[in-house]
């Protein structure tokens, strides 16, 4: 075990806390603890976690934003954890040592998420490393191009890093179309003899013939063959762009696809980290004079907050309504079909296996199917989940209601797609002048108009060409199109 | 590592600042930075600096929330109308970043191109002050310096084994003990005085005094800049003068004739009262809507400015602010009497858009 770099009784608390998680069955990466001060976490926070990013000043305005809360006391980060082999993971100095004992057990939660959640298994676990070579690519990029045109660039980049197919990496490659069956109008040849035949069947109109069909199947053929999800592939394969461009875009990519699988996971995985600390603690890391410190930090990480879901909260109370479930045999048919309620209320068959399920669920699910699957009427009763909307006649946001139904459809909705709008290239050559059309998959929200014409300005640096984005705005199907001078906006 | 972020974090704040500058004219017309100021900083809305990303607009959907509340309730923790975002993890739209005045005075500077200012040439004033730099071993309780203090008595007791990581408790004794110690520094001293004049008469609407506030505000931000100790002054006048703080200077409307001359002289009077020419940099700022009650009091003030007002200050700046009453005499005659002297700047502000030209008009002098 790696405890260099600690202090030796936190060497001899992640001793502790490696035993206790191993014998819960937590199974997870080598994890390095590393002591900072609130002004390197501070730092490390606005490189998403990471020590060395390439130079970019979106980082530097994270940094702004967390270093000011930080240091007005609005908010302190407790706990930085990356997925990597080694997991790394950050203790602040001069923390409570039940803090550390706190942080350390989230922590060990996380990390047997991130190496046993299925949604992970694709991620780079070398990412440390990676991230640091994309450092020294873009700083030699910046060397032989300049840094503000290679930043400039970049942002253009960055503003397109959600447009990628977080699914892809689950799915296997797509069959090419060539398989497919050519089926299409062939050119008509006559029956005729042989020396007749060059004036039956002339052969520059025969050729003329061929002309015209393969001009049209190639107008038939659309491109791309299928709507591309993965917007950031196609422009990386088919914009014309120079080789440090590509490579810029490409490491953005790359770095978007790793990051996805946690926006995917963030309830299931806070959930996982919660519900291990909280066992952990309660069962053996707590001294009694601990007891009211790590309750208030717990609360406090639990609160609800209104508005917002806290991902905390639902995913350890998911997680232990699964484990009483299972542990009493509730669900099932007989269960479901069961209209006495007392009956219910009392129900425990005995069957003990909470603890297995809850290992299950953590290994094969992600946000979206664990709600599907696991949001019950009487959790969402017990957890107090409401729908609300804004209601422009008061100005405010209001409860709308409590049915299952809709607290549902909306979480799922919101969680859908790791909450970005659904986008394909639809269409790479529109009107054959080489345009690009994107289409946003409409599904109740509209996208924010304004934003995406900015958007559209960063799409057209790297497309060059006109480009436009096919939404349905207050209801009417319309098109959104930037030149390259101005935009415009038209009802399809 | 620390240097990394730093460059990133400067850059973040040169693009800001980049951002202000390019707005300027909008941020000065909108006094709304003014409400927003809080200690030494300012609050300004920087729109389009966060990269933008398709994504989905707000306040539309609503969204799933965790609480208690009936239908209709205002979902809790929402109680400012018309904030906030729907979805679990929209941000703000709009960017607010924090400046401090220096910096707001180093922008409005740049854009403007003003000059620094040259304080008078005619003394040099030079005061001591003391700054604690140093460390010594005996001094007052009161100036102990504990960390240091701690960290030497901790040492001493590792060194000698009585503390370390199995326990053990760390206790000064009077050989740890640091204090702090002073050196006394020369610095050349300049103070300034801003005497701010207001016409307060019936002609003076709120829009007016708008006007005036929003231009006080950028002046006093860009002295400030430039002088270690700025005291602010303020006079309100119409058939009298009085001197008032600086609410009711920007609040106050009364309704009258004008005197100007009644704010010349008490201005004079305060001056003479407090601020001897010799040690101070004065600036009186006069702002009206060009209205006075007679030739003859247009005449005195004149006078007044000549004989007493001109000589003991820096510059002295006369704004005339466009309202739909006032003639706008008051500048002409002015004018005409100062044509050649660069002691007098007078500027007219026809709106709030004007503002921005008319501080330039006054500050870009370097006096």
């Amino acid at each position: 075990m790696h405890t260099l770099g600690l202090p030796p009784e936190l060497a001899d608390l992640q001793r502790r806390v490696v035993g206790v998680a191993s014998g819960y069955g937590l199974d997870f990466f080598e994890t390095v603890f590393e002591m900072v001060t609130t002004e390197q976490i501070n730092t490390i926070a606005a490189y998403d976690g990471f020590p060395v990013r390439y130079r970019h000043w979106r980082f530097g305005m994270a940094y702004d934003r967390i270093e000011k809360s930080s240091s007005w006391g609005l908010s302190k980060i407790y706990e930085l954890v990356i997925n990597n082999d080694p997991c790394y993971a950050y203790l602040l100095k001069g923390n409570l040592f039940v803090d550390q004992k706190l942080v350390m057990a989230h922590v060990y939660g996380h990390c047997d998420f991130f190496k046993n959640n299925a949604w992970f298994a694709p991620t780079n676990r070398h990412m440390v490393d990676e991230l640091a070579s994309h450092a020294v690519r873009m700083e030699s990029h910046a060397r032989n191009h300049g840094q503000d045109k290679v930043e400039e660039f970049l942002d253009s980049c960055l503003s397109l890093e959600n447009l990628i197919d977080i699914y892809a990496p689950y799915t296997p490659p797509k069959r090419r179309s060539d398989d497919e069956e050519e089926t299409g109008r062939e050119v008509v040849r006559f029956k005729a003899k042989p020396y007749m035949e060059s004036f039956i069947n002339p052969p520059e109109v025969m050729a003329e013939e061929q002309k015209e069909i393969e001009a049209e199947r190639d107008a038939r053929q659309p491109f791309p063959e299928r709507p591309e999800r993965d917007v950031m592939k196609f422009l990386m394969e088919t914009a014309p762009l120079r080789p440090w461009q590509k490579d810029c875009l490409a490491m953005v990519r790359e770095e978007a696809y790793y990051f996805a699988p946690q926006r995917l996971t963030k309830i299931m995985n806070e959930g996982w980290a919660s519900y291990w600390h909280s066992k952990m603690m309660t069962e053996h890391l707590c001294d009694t004079s601990d007891i009211l410190d790590f309750a208030e930090r717990h609360a406090g990480a639990m609160a609800m907050s209104g508005e917002q879901i806290n991902p905390y909260k639902l995913g350890i109370e998911l997680y232990r309504n699964i484990e009483e479930r299972w542990d009493k045999g509730r669900f099932g048919k007989e269960y479901d079909d069961c209209r006495d309620y007392d009956a219910k209320q009392r129900w425990d068959t005995g069957l003990g296996e909470g603890r297995k399920k809850i290992f299950d669920v953590r290994h094969t699910y992600n946000d979206v199917t664990f709600v599907d699957t696991f949001l019950t009427p009487s959790f969402c009763d017990e957890q107090k989940l409401f729908t609300y909307a804004f209601n422009p006649q008061t100005g405010r946001k209001e409860v709308t209601g409590r049915d299952f139904g809709e607290v549902k459809a909306r979480l799922l909705q919101q969680l859908a797609n790791g909450g970005q709008p659904i986008i394909e290239v639809t269409n790479g050559n529109f009107g054959n002048r080489g345009e690009l059309v994107l289409t946003h998959r409409h599904d109740e929200l509209d996208l924010d108009a304004n934003m995406a014409a900015q958007t559209m300005q960063h799409l057209h640096r790297v497309w060059t060409r006109p480009v436009h984005i096919e939404t349905i705005l207050e209801g009417k199907p319309t098109r959104l199109s930037f030149d390259g001078e101005k935009h415009t906006s038209e009802a399809i | 590592m620390a240097n990394r972020i730093d460059l990133d974090h400067a850059r973040f704040r040169n693009i800001v600042r980049g951002s202000i500058r390019k707005d300027l004219r909008k941020h000065i017309a909108n006094g709304q930075m003014i409400a927003r100021q809080g200690g030494d900083t300012v609050k300004i809305p920087v729109p389009q600096i966060d990269l933008p990303r398709f994504r989905f607009g707000s306040n539309e959907g609503g969204g799933v929330g965790q609480g208690d509340g009936e239908p209709g309730d205002a979902v809790p923790g929402d109680e400012q109308p018309g904030q906030g975002e729907a979805g679990s993890d929209a941000g703000q739209h709009e960017l607010e970043v924090e400046v401090s005045l220096e910096e707001l005075a180093q922008i409005l500077g740049e854009e403007l191109e003003l000059p620094n200012i040259e304080p008078k040439g005619r003394r040099q004033i030079t005061t001591e002050v003391n700054r604690y730099t140093g460390l010594r071993r005996v001094g007052p309780s009161s100036l102990r310096h504990v960390k240091r203090t701690f960290k030497r008595a901790m040492k001493r007791e590792i060194a000698t084994g009585r503390f370390g990581p199995s326990g053990g408790v760390v206790i000064p004794i009077p050989d740890d003990m640091r204090y702090r110690a002073w050196d006394p520094k020369t610095i050349p001293e300049s103070n300034a005085c801003i005497i701010y004049m207001m016409d307060v008469s019936g002609s003076m609407g709120d829009e007016q005094k708008e006007i005036v506030r929003i231009e006080a505000f950028w002046i006093d931000t860009w002295l400030k800049s430039q002088y270690r100790h700025l005291e602010t002054r303020y006079i309100v006048h119409d058939a009298e003068a009085k001197e008032v703080d600086a609410h009711t200077f920007f609040h106050l409307r009364e309704s009258g004739g004008t005197r100007i001359s009644s704010a010349y002289s008490l201005c004079n009077a305060i001056i003479d009262a407090e601020y001897p020419p010799e040690e101070w940099n004065i600036y009186p700022f006069h702002f009206s809507d060009g209205d006075n009650w007679s030739g003859g009091d247009t005449a005195r003030c004149l006078d007044l400015l000549r004989s007493q007002v001109l000589p003991k200050s820096n510059v002295f700046c006369y704004g005339q602010v466009r309202s739909t009453y006032g003639s706008g005499q008051f500048k002409t005659d002015l004018d005409h009497a100062f044509s050649d002297d660069e002691g007098v700047i007078t500027s007219d502000i026809p709106d709030k858009e004007g503002i921005m030209d008319s501080i330039r008009d006054f500050l870009g002098t370097g006096k």
